[in-house]
């Protein structure tokens, strides 16, 4: 009986002691992991207002928001056309048009392949809008995937027209 | 080293400890046999090894986020202060914990002198042991540049400028470190490169370190040689890491006292301002843990002396163990070396104070008596206490003088009745 | 645990020393008004740094940089907490120079949350010729830049005197109390009711000097309020697992008969 209360606290005391140590060492933990992510001044810079005055259609412009590119594309009405026309049944990542642009003469989205991350080039492909020359995936005039190993479209980000001229992305 | 050769209990662990005796390694650090009667004066070891591995982690994030430009330096420093997630903290543990590094390595420093560690068979741990010590200043002192304060520019510039005083070479030498013919971004950059390759050579030298020492064992207070194992040793795991731990997190709440509530005590407010190569500021000082070198170095009122009387106050030390030849290694047993080392402690902590002094008039002639009196210390004092001194009995185990109480008590009490 | 106190003991003893050898020379001693951003829980008070930015932007910025903050810092948390919206208000009040745009033409535009304050001058230089020779320090670190810190710089706004009798100073120069040297080139800058408070204080010269420099010493130290809760949270913790560790090592070394 004596005995068993001894040894009982003994492991208590051992028990909590390496407690308490794993959570002082996931306390000490975080924040080494957690400096490395998004710094404050990196946050900050979430958004980006573009001019785009002088973009005629058919024409695209190429900026760099959070590090990465974004297409601003003005698509002539033959592309929008034809990005209208897809069956949604035909894409791998059913998106409507006009979901993806708002305002259907200005396509604007990361050009981002979302593969592995490359830059599709424009006015290439089979599709007549975007092609990634690293793994060959195609995109069509509304920067939708249809052939290739990219998994999904190119990404819309958040923006908004300020003016008629200013596009604000993020 | 241990008496049994070690064999692993599944079948798995054998196989590879055959072709990498890392299970070896492990079991002998697990029974490194270590004498029972250490104090806590020898805890400094393990808390100097966590504080090397603190400055390496928490260097490495900084060196994320730090730019080595004299353009950018400064700004880059008060960027991880003010955005990096949690960069204050990373900062600030560094800044600090280079100054709790020096603190553990002069407290283990002294420990080995009172007690007679650097003695046979052990020189060689203790002239590694130096060798670390050198290193780590060199490693404080390019890291003190790196912010690109004021203090980090004319710290540098006074610093590097000691090798000038090397005749016909000197003027040579110093734009070779500097990479130019002033402090500035080739010095910066080079002192980045270098700050951050040292503290893996300081790695690679502790592990040298603790290999020499696990040949002889530990020392102890009482500085006789034990039997291992014995009645008188216990083993390494988990005795004496229970104990090391104890005494690391008394450590680290004087740590967190000074990175939370002070963290800027230790350091200069001169630092905060931008290097400027235009404007000196009134009164350069080195960290507090360089004064008593500092202090030496301006004592002297010749530039080329000065700098040899500087780096022969470190070298004094690696010669160390032939100076001391007193066959008694721990202090406990040598009435009179136990006051000269008070002397020397007291001397140090004066050419400490001196050091952040001017160099100027009564602290001039205290910095020249007390340097005066270091070298006395090792290179008169010591070797003649070495032959001269009546040394008190030496127990012949640990058993004896612990019957009657604390070992030191009882052994001189029993040394007078004899 | 007698051994065990010396070698503290002796460390507390160390470190008292080198505080002392770094703290030496003062020679004015200096006007310790209180702050509430001091001691164990030390906290800004936020309508205190907000009337301080006020004193900033409209006396102190005419001359003095602070280029290591943005305006997104004015609405962070542990600092003057302005809403996000005031924040962008403020902002938008700067005009900022960017570019080069596609034109390769610098252009100006209102400022955002993420843009740096905007100095007074365009360079040191520039700076430096402005104000008789003497560069106005950047205030974004000032608190840290100076020994004696808070109380320093709140004891030169509150130090400018007529000079005593004997000492005769050159044109744009001042006596005050605090400054090493005596001298400084910097005119009183917060006259009585110098700003008018948005909040209705009555901005006596104490009241601007205490407001200004409290929100200086944030600029100089944004995340203060978090390295106090964080630092208070370490150290009980570091304090309860001490005291486990001490009876789980008694526990270990019962079996020795040797005390630790």
């Amino acid at each position: 009986m004596e005995e068993d209360k001894k040894t009982n606290r003994r492991d208590f005391i051992f028990t909590a002691s390496y407690a308490l140590g794993a959570v002082g060492v996931g306390a000490v933990v975080w924040p080494l992991i957690d400096q490395m992510n998004p710094d404050a001044s990196v946050k900050a810079l979430a958004s980006t207002e573009v001019d785009v005055s002088g973009v005629e259609r058919g024409q695209s412009i190429t900026v760099l928001w959070r590090g990465k590119p974004v297409f601003i594309r003005r698509r002539t009405e033959e592309e929008i056309a034809k990005a209208k026309d897809v069956k949604l049944e035909d894409l791998p990542h059913p998106e409507t048009d006009e979901d993806r642009a708002k305002n259907p003469e200005w396509l604007v989205m990361l050009g981002v392949c979302t593969h592995l991350g490359c830059v599709p080039l424009g006015d290439k492909g089979e599709y007549g809008g975007w092609f990634c020359p690293c793994h060959g995936s195609h995109y069509d005039t509304s920067g939708r995937i249809r052939k290739g190993p990219a998994p999904t479209n190119m990404e819309v980000p958040k923006y908004e027209f300020v003016n008629s001229n200013t596009i604000k992305i993020g | 080293m241990s008496d049994h050769e070690y064999t692993p209990k599944s079948k798995l662990g054998k196989w590879f400890n055959d072709r990498l005796p890392l299970l070896t390694l492990s079991n002998h650090l697990q029974e490194y046999p270590t004498p029972k009667n250490l104090n806590y004066w020898w805890t400094f070891g393990g808390i100097l090894t966590f504080c090397l591995i603190t400055q390496i982690v928490t260097g490495l994030i900084l060196a994320m986020h730090y730019v080595a430009s004299a353009d950018l330096a400064f700004g880059s420093v008060e960027h991880i202060m003010r955005d990096v997630n949690y960069g204050w903290l990373m900062r600030y543990v560094h800044a600090n914990g280079a100054s709790m590094f020096f603190l553990a390595v002069y407290i283990h420093i002294f420990r080995s002198l009172y007690y007679g560690s650097y003695k046979s068979p052990r020189e060689v741990i203790w002239i590694i042991g130096m060798i670390i010590y050198f290193l780590m200043m060199a490693t404080a002192f390019m890291g003190y540049v790196l912010p690109w304060g004021q203090m980090s520019f004319w710290g540098a510039t006074v610093i590097t400028n000691l090798f000038s005083a090397i005749p016909f070479v000197g003027e040579s030498v110093t734009n070779w470190l500097w990479g130019g013919y002033a402090v500035d971004n080739p010095t910066l950059t080079r002192f980045y490169s270098l700050h951050y390759l040292f503290p893996f050579l300081i790695f690679g030298l502790v592990i040298l370190h603790i290999w020499a020492l696990h040949v002889p064992g530990n020392n102890n207070p009482i500085g006789i040689d034990l039997k291992k194992p014995s009645k008188d040793t216990v083993p390494f795991h988990p005795y004496i890491v229970i104990k090391d731990l104890f005494a690391l997190l008394i450590f680290l709440i004087v740590f967190a006292f000074f990175v939370f509530y002070s963290p800027n005590i230790l350091g200069h407010a001169d630092n905060y301002i931008e290097a400027n190569p235009l404007v000196t500021p009134a009164h350069i000082v080195p960290e507090w843990y360089l004064l008593p070198f500092y202090a030496i170095l301006r004592s002297i009122p010749d530039k080329l002396f000065g700098v040899i009387a500087m780096f022969a106050a470190i070298f004094v030390l690696v010669i160390l163990p032939w100076l001391d030849t007193s066959k008694v290694r721990s202090a406990i047993f040598r009435p009179l070396y136990k006051q000269f080392y008070w002397f020397l402690v007291a001397d140090v902590l004066i050419l400490g104070y001196v050091g952040a002094m001017p160099a100027e008039g009564l602290y001039l002639l205290v910095a020249r008596v007390a340097t005066a009196y270091y070298f006395l210390h090792f290179l008169v004092i010591l070797p003649i206490l070495g032959a001269k001194e009546k040394t008190l009995d030496v127990p012949l185990s640990l058993t004896e003088p612990i019957l009657g109480g604390s070992p030191k008590e009882a052994m001189v009490k029993k040394n007078k009745e004899i | 645990m007698k051994n065990f106190f010396k070698p503290f003991l002796i460390l507390m003893i160390f470190l008292s020393y080198s505080f002392s050898s770094t703290a030496a020379e003062q020679s004015q001693k200096l006007l310790e008004p209180g702050w509430s951003f001091k001691g164990f829980f030390g906290k800004f008070d936020r309508a205190q740094l907000q009337r301080g930015y006020q004193v900033y932007t409209e006396v102190c910025a005419a001359c003095h940089s602070m280029k290591y903050l943005s305006y997104r810092n004015l609405s962070q948390p542990g600092g003057p907490e302005f809403s996000e919206q005031q924040a962008k208000i403020i902002a938008s009040q700067f005009e900022i120079t960017d570019g080069p745009n596609s034109d390769g033409e610098m252009f100006t535009r209102p400022g955002r949350l993420s843009d740096k304050f905007v100095g007074p001058y365009p360079n040191e230089q520039a700076a430096t010729a402005a104000n008789g020779g003497a560069y106005p320090p950047d205030m974004s670190v000032l608190v840290k830049a100076r020994k004696g810190g808070a109380d320093y710089i709140y004891s030169v706004l509150m130090g400018y005197e007529d000079p005593p009798p004997g000492i005769i100073l050159d044109d744009g120069v001042y006596y005050n109390k605090y400054m090493p040297g005596n001298k400084i080139k910097m005119s009183q800058p917060l006259m009585e009711g110098a700003v008018e408070y948005i909040d209705g204080t009555v901005s006596s010269e104490d009241q601007m000097s205490k407001d200004v420099v409290a929100f200086l010493a944030w600029a100089a130290e944004p995340h203060l309020e978090a390295r106090h809760k964080i630092g208070f949270r370490a150290i009980i913790y570091l304090l309860i697992i001490t005291v486990l560790v001490y009876f789980s090592m008694k526990k270990l070394w019962s079996r020795i008969e040797t005390k630790v």
